[in-house]
């Protein structure tokens, strides 16, 4: 179980990584953390690999304006133990907790997990909730992708050959917005069976917004506007219910993950509410 | 086919600075392996699994079969050979382990080893719940976690009495 040959580059810039990307069926080595495996079990099989681990400029948490700016090298441990985004936007720490396990997360990169737009990640549903953007560089120049247009399907973005993404930057989130992340796996640091972020607004005790985005069980994370249903279990249950499309599989039968999903939309909801009255407070 | 391109990977293992020409597809632990002749990193699944094969890359626990070699290089690494003493005596996990009969075939065991030594550099007080958290990422296939969770908390009380280790 050993990769298959590529041509192997390091770029010491952002140009120069674009550059390296036009060849043919090239591909972007960050963390390595879901991209080795593949290439191991030559699921993948690139005939260029642009390393972009010495790009230190895209190694940076930072706020900027009213977004907070993760750089496409900062490692899952670096951002789970930020100031700046749990002070910001404590739900990608809330996510990031369920990620892996520590020694993975030590050479993984959040900006790596949202690129490979995998439908078990949590962070692809944290992007999606938040309407983050993708920064992206392109040989015809820099674009941003909305998250609600880039991710596409299972382990497939809306970017195309050649774009290199440089970093996601995540709306800042004020006190009155609290969130959660649960998930069900059948071992801590797996792949969830059903997993659902939630995200709400409480002003003077009201919840003012709800929505919630559910991973694991279809090909995109699915976010989902709730603020009209979420007083009312059934209604809610009814309307996740008819969006989700989930599988079977060897782990978890169809009908298991939508009944762990009717669970943990109500658990992420009432953790979101606890949440931020918590920040208020 | 062309010959394929060969890359001079210099990494400093265990205090020593060491070389090798590899492909670029040469992962880390069969960098070790094959090319150093540094066996005590063992690997398993080869795709991140089982923890085997994790070492330590400037002192923080990484998988060696999730890393290219080349990727790393000039960087500095610890394997389970580095965490011995300075006189050739056990370290604390490692001498933790053969007291508590931490181990059965001892396949798993240098993936143990460098998880739980990092493990306890940040924290040095688990509990047994905080214990079995910090080695869910590794497999043992004879079982013996319990045995395992023992050496943790044994290696917890080493390092109180102020027993020696170098690293």
């Amino acid at each position: 179980m050993k990769p298959s040959r590529f041509q192997y580059v390091r770029p010491q810039s952002i140009p120069e990584a674009v550059m390296a990307l036009q060849r043919h069926n090239s591909k972007v080595l960050a963390g390595g953390q879901s991209l080795t495996p593949l290439l191991s079990m030559r699921l993948a099989s690139p005939d260029v690999l642009v390393d972009i681990n010495g790009l230190t400029e895209l190694s940076g948490i930072e706020l900027r304006g009213s977004e907070l700016w993760i750089g496409a090298i900062a490692r899952h441990q670096e951002v789970l133990t930020h100031v700046l985004v749990q002070t910001h936007v404590p739900l990608i720490q809330q996510a990031l907790a369920y990620v892996a396990h520590p020694v993975i997360r030590n050479r993984g990169t959040s900006v790596g997990s949202i690129a490979h737009a995998d439908p078990a990640g949590e962070l692809t549903a944290v992007a999606a909730l938040l309407g983050a953007r993708i920064h992206v560089s392109a040989q015809q120049g820099p674009r941003e992708i909305l998250a609600a247009d880039f991710f596409v399907g299972p382990l497939e973005s809306s970017l195309q050959h050649g774009e290199l993404v440089t970093g996601v930057s995540f709306p800042v989130l004020d006190a009155t917005w609290g969130s959660s992340c649960q998930e069900v796996a059948r071992r801590h640091g797996d792949y969830a069976l059903a997993g659902v972020c939630a995200l709400v607004q409480v002003l003077d005790g009201q919840i003012m917004a709800a929505r919630i985005a559910i991973f694991s069980v279809a090909g995109t994370p699915l976010v989902i506007d709730v603020i009209d249903v979420h007083e009312d279990h059934e209604k809610l249950n009814l309307k996740v219910q008819a969006l989700i499309d989930p599988d079977t599989d060897i782990h978890a039968t169809a009908d298991y993950r939508r009944q762990l999903v009717k669970t943990l939309v109500v658990q992420a909801l009432t953790e979101a509410r606890v949440h931020a009255e918590l920040r208020q407070s | 086919m062309n010959p394929e391109e060969l890359f001079l990977v210099e990494i400093t293992v265990n205090g020593t600075p060491l070389s090798a020409r590899v492909p670029a597809r040469r992962l880390l632990s069969d960098f070790l392996r094959h090319d150093l002749r540094l066996t005590g990193t063992h690997v398993g699944c080869e795709h991140g699994v089982c923890g085997a094969c994790t070492i330590l890359l400037e002192g923080k626990p990484v998988r060696g079969c999730l890393i290219f070699a080349v990727s790393v290089a000039g960087s500095a690494v610890t394997t389970v050979e580095g965490l011995v003493n300075n006189d050739g005596s056990l370290g604390i996990v490692q001498r933790a382990f053969h007291e508590s009969h931490g181990l059965q075939c001892g396949f798993c065991t240098p993936g143990f080893i460098t998880t739980i030594h990092a493990y306890l550099k940040e924290n040095p007080h688990p509990t047994e719940e905080e214990a079995r958290e910090a080695i869910a990422g590794n497999l043992c296939r004879c079982t013996g976690y319990q045995n395992i969770i023992k050496s943790v908390l044994r290696a917890a009380e080493l390092i109180d009495s102020g027993v020696r280790d170098d690293h």
